[in-house]
Order: C-alpha cells, then sequence, then structure tokens
C-alpha cells in the first residue's frame, strides 16, 4: 500500500479531494437535472404512481396562455433587468470620488443587496399599496387618481422588475466601483492630455477597462432575471389573474401549490426554463473557457 | 482617476456634489427609510391615517408584539441553524475541490471546473421535484439537515469557482520547493495552502452567510412549518395573517434583514472583496 501510494500520490491526490464536494454536487445538483428532464414525460402527483405519457406534457405548454404571459414577462424581466448594468455604472462613476465619509455613501448605496429579497419585495409592496402607499399617494396627487400598481394586470410585471432593479444595481454599482478603482492612471492622463473627456474618455479609454467588470455585471444580470422568484412570489403570486407569472414561478404554482401537484407538467416547465438559461450559460462558459486556455 | 477628481473642478461643483450626495442617498434608501419608521410607528397612527407624518411615539413595542406573538424568535434560531452548517460545510468541501483543481493538471481538470460553475447557475427549478422528492424519503422533509444538505452542496458550487482561483493566484513555487523536499501532499494542502487561505475563507463565510440567509425558494420549498422555517419562509406566512398590519410587517422585515446587514458593515472588505471576485484583472 504504502508504496503503490507514493509512487502515485500525486495522481491519486486530486480525486481525494475532491471526492466529498464531488459527490454531493452530482448527488443534489448535476443528477436531479437529468431526473427533471426524465420525469418531463410522465404524469406525476408527487405520490401515487409515475404514468408515462411522453411529450404529453410540452405539447400541453403550446397551448397553455399561462406559459404564454409567463414566457412573454420573462422577456420583459431579461430586457429590463439590464438597465441595472448602466444604471450601476451611473452611481459608480457618481460615487466614485475622495471626498470625506464617501466610503459610508458606497457602503449605504449597496445596502439593498443585503437584506433578503422577501424584505424588498414587502417593502416595495408597502410602497405601491393602494389607498396609502407613498408611490400611490404621489400619483393620486399629480393625476388626480392612484394606481394600484401590483393590482393592475398591465403594470404588475413592471412594478416588481422595478423592486428587482433596486438591489441589482446596487450589485452592479459595487463590480463597477471596484473596476473603476483599478483603472490605470497614467492611460487616464494620457487621453487627458490628448483633450479627451466626458463620454469620449468614457467610452473609449475606460469601458475597455472595465471589461470583466461589465462581464460579470451582465452574467449576474442575465441569471438574476431569469432566476426571479422570491419578489414575484411575495408581490403578486404571479397575478391579478396570472398576469404577472414567470416561468420559475409559474413552474412552482404547477408543481407543488393550488394547483394541485403536477411535479410532471412542473418539470417540462422547468426544462424548458433550464433551456433558456443554458443558452446564456454556455455563452458565458464559453468565453470563460477561452480565457482559462488562452492563458 | 476617472471621473475627475471633483476637488479640481469650480467651487461652485464642489457644492453641488455636497449636496446632491446626500439627496441622492435619501431618494435611493426612501423605501428602506419608510419601513425602518413604521416599524415604530404605533397601530393607532396607521389606524388614524398618519401613515408619512412623524410618529406620535416611538413604538418599540411593535417588536415585542412581533416576537410574543409570532414564532419569530424560532424562525430566526431556524435561520441561523440551517445557515451556519451551510457556512461551514461549503467552505469546507471547496478548499479541497479548489485546492484540487487548482494545484493538479489532470485530463478532466478544466471540465470538471466548468462544471462546477455552470451548475451554480442553473434555475433551481430544474432540481426542485427530484431534490424535494430525495429529501422527503430520505425523511429529512421540513428538518434543519435536509435544507443545510440542499444549501452546502449547491454552494459548493460557486465556492469552488472562488477558491480555485483564489488558490490559482498564490505563488506555485511554494508547492513546488514542497514537494523537492517531499512532504506529502494533504500536509502541503493542511501546512502550506491553508494558512494563506484565511482572506478567502473569511470572505466566502460572509458571502455564504448572507446568500443562505436571505434564500426563500428552498425555505419554501423544503420545510413547512415553523419548527423549521428559516425567516425568509417565515416572514412571508406571517404577511399573510397580517393583512394590513403594517407595522408588524415593517418590524418583522427590519429583524429579518439585521443579521446580514450587521454581518456586512462588520466584514465589508471581505464581503466586498468575496463580491467583486473577477471583476478585475
Amino acid at each position: 500500500m504504502s508504496t503503490y501510494w507514493k509512487a502515485n500520490q500525486r495522481r491519486l491526490a486530486p480525486w481525494l479531494f475532491l471526492a466529498p464536494g464531488l459527490l454531493m454536487f452530482a448527488i443534489y445538483v448535476i443528477i436531479p437535472i437529468f431526473q427533471s428532464m426524465w420525469i418531463s414525460f410522465y404524469d406525476w402527483d408527487g405520490l401515487g404512481e409515475k404514468v408515462w405519457i411522453g411529450t404529453a406534457n410540452y405539447a400541453e405548454m403550446t397551448s397553455d396562455p399561462n406559459m404564454v404571459t409567463s414566457f412573454k414577462n420573462n422577456i420583459i424581466w431579461l430586457v429590463l433587468y439590464l438597465l441595472a448594468v448602466p444604471a450601476g455604472l451611473f452611481i459608480a462613476i457618481f460615487l466614485n470620488q475622495t471626498v470625506s465619509g464617501i466610503r459610508i455613501y458606497k457602503s449605504l448605496f449597496f445596502f439593498p443587496f443585503v437584506i433578503s429579497q422577501v424584505v424588498v419585495g414587502l417593502i416595495f409592496s408597502w410602497f405601491y399599496a393602494p389607498n396609502f402607499g407613498l408611490l400611490y399617494l404621489v400619483i393620486e396627487k399629480l393625476t388626480g387618481t392612484g394606481i394600484a400598481v401590483l393590482a393592475d394586470p398591465d403594470l404588475a410585471t413592471y412594478g416588481i422588475i422595478a423592486a428587482g432593479l433596486w438591489p441589482q444595481i446596487a450589485y452592479v454599482m459595487i463590480l463597477y466601483l471596484t473596476g473603476l478603482n483599478n483603472v490605470a492612471p497614467d492611460q487616464v492622463e494620457a487621453a487627458r492630455l490628448d483633450g479627451a473627456k466626458g463620454w469620449r474618455m468614457l467610452w473609449y479609454v475606460i469601458l475597455p477597462q472595465l471589461r470583466p467588470a461589465t462581464f460579470i455585471a451582465v452574467v449576474v444580470t442575465v441569471i438574476g432575471a431569469l432566476r426571479s422568484f422570491d419578489l414575484v412570489s411575495i408581490m403578486t403570486e404571479g397575478g391579478p389573474f396570472g398576469s404577472s407569472n414567470v416561468l420559475s414561478y409559474y413552474m412552482y404554482e404547477k408543481a407543488l401549490s393550488e394547483y394541485g401537484y403536477r411535479m410532471g407538467y412542473g418539470a417540462a416547465i422547468a426544462v424548458v426554463l433550464f433551456g433558456i438559461m443554458m443558452i446564456f450559460i454556455s455563452g458565458f462558459i464559453w468565453k470563460m473557457w477561452r480565457d482559462e486556455t488562452e492563458r | 482617476m476617472f471621473p475627475r477628481p471633483i476637488q479640481h473642478r469650480s467651487q461652485t461643483a464642489q457644492w453641488v456634489y455636497a449636496i446632491a450626495l446626500p439627496l441622492a442617498l435619501i431618494l435611493w434608501l426612501f423605501p428602506l427609510l419608510g419601513v425602518a419608521i413604521t416599524s415604530v410607528r404605533p397601530a393607532s397612527d396607521l389606524a388614524a391615517g398618519n401613515y408619512f407624518g412623524i410618529p406620535s411615539y416611538l413604538a418599540w413595542e411593535n417588536y415585542g408584539d412581533v416576537f410574543r406573538n409570532t414564532p419569530m424568535l424560532q424562525y430566526i434560531k431556524n435561520s441561523f441553524i440551517v445557515t451556519i452548517p451551510t457556512v461551514i460545510g461549503s467552505v469546507a468541501l471547496s478548499l479541497m475541490t479548489g485546492f484540487a483543481l487548482a494545484v493538479y493538471k489532470f485530463r478532466a481538470n478544466l471540465l470538471i471546473f466548468f462544471m462546477f460553475v455552470a451548475g451554480n447557475f442553473v434555475p433551481f427549478q430544474i432540481l426542485m421535484v427530484p431534490v424535494r422528492d430525495m429529501t422527503l424519503s430520505l425523511g429529512m422533509y421540513n428538518t434543519y439537515w435536509g435544507l443545510a444538505l440542499f444549501h452546502i452542496a449547491f454552494q459548493t458550487g460557486f465556492c469552488t469557482l472562488f477558491m480555485r482561483n483564489f488558490i490559482k493566484a498564490l505563488p506555485f513555487e511554494l508547492i513546488e520547493a514542497a514537494r523537492v523536499e517531499g512532504v506529502a501532499e494533504w500536509r502541503i494542502f493542511w501546512f502550506i495552502v491553508l494558512p494563506l487561505m484565511r482572506p478567502a475563507i473569511a470572505a466566502l463565510s460572509v458571502l455564504i452567510f448572507t446568500f443562505i440567509w436571505n434564500d426563500f425558494f428552498w425555505a419554501t420549498v423544503l420545510t413547512t412549518s415553523p419548527e423549521a422555517q428559516p425567516i425568509t419562509a417565515g416572514l412571508s406566512s406571517l404577511n399573510g395573517q397580517w393583512v394590513a398590519a403594517w407595522h408588524l410587517v415593517s418590524a418583522g422585515s427590519i429583524l429579518a434583514a439585521l443579521p446580514p446587514v450587521a454581518m456586512f458593515f462588520l466584514m465589508q472588505k471581505h464581503f466586498i472583496a468575496g463580491l467583486t471576485l473577477g471583476a478585475v484583472k
């Protein structure tokens, strides 16, 4: 044993170090992905016998109006959520000064990201609440009639996205603040001597140097937009009339909540969401892979 | 430095900045300030329509009511009992996986690394049905361990990415030198690499603490009753019972937000270092 170990230590060691983590990750993450795909071909209430129904769950989806709404809302989420990137950059530029107390300002601006999305959802529900919510009262003052954002099928999704943007902008801001901190000062000075300033300086000198920060900001924002569950659940539960549903919440609703336990159909929705996210994930991985192998 | 330091601009610009800064902050945190004030507003004010004025007195009893009339204390306890083992477990596992992936060259290395990275991005919903089913059949549904074990496994993905990149940035000569001396691989891990990992361990611990404390999805999927529900799920179910009792909802929200906020302020440097890993090259 000991001679074999001595001879092969370097070859075996990585696998021994990997074993516990890899095992846990396989059991709880990798294998369930394939199990979900498998379950999506069954009709199953979570307890009784599974009944194989082939692609019937997927066929049902194509004529499910809630599926269409959820899908549409996911796209709205994705597009509007990306506003967090320029907004975060803007705030980061605004805060990138060295006046006294700026450190405290930076941490307080970051605050919304630290608190739970459940709390963010409650805060914004209160902000939007009909009759006494602050936004409702302000709109009532200005136009004569208040708007109950979360009770309006046309507005609910936008109201939730606005709540989601609040912590997301804070996150992007901190990424860009770190990035700005590391911008090469000599390049900025050189560009300044050449007469670059304002927008041109930002576009041609600063942004190229911020590319790693932008990459991470886009990754976390896209993933965050497609993962949106907490806020929808807390603020509207997908309502009114399913108008603010997204795939991640609709799946949960189908599989576990009031519609009864339709695990197979829920799994099929999850597979669709997974497919959409895999498009983005593969893009990110491809870029990281290239960076990694180039080095 | 970009933008140009404000000190190099006109006196007026400096004044405008000095005023704009606190104003922007108040606007930014307005919803939060509103909730903080509502949490100490007496119920009688709300009944009388005083929603935004100065509270007629500071009603700390709202917090007392929350603790007396709801399982809030239990929820907070549950959150700690789930969060702390998760932090320890995922940091411990990822120290090893990160070490393996950063130090050794073998064929599947990058493949395994990117599997961890990709797994960390998948939607939770694709895991929900099988993980819930497995937790049920292991008899761990609605228990601390059912929730913590899943979190440990899932967070290992992100933590591995973090640890691996951190170890990769350490001077490799240290390990080379030790190998020449004939030091065993596990001793290299334990005595050479581990002591250098303190900043990474601190950064990851605060991040994972915050992520898990704030988790809501798995809390609703894997727990159902106050015996095991963490505070996020608890707050959500209380919200259903407290229709229009906004002073209580606010007090509960503030309580749920406090531990991660305290963690952030105490460990700010580590927190931001962890979050912005990779944002600079």
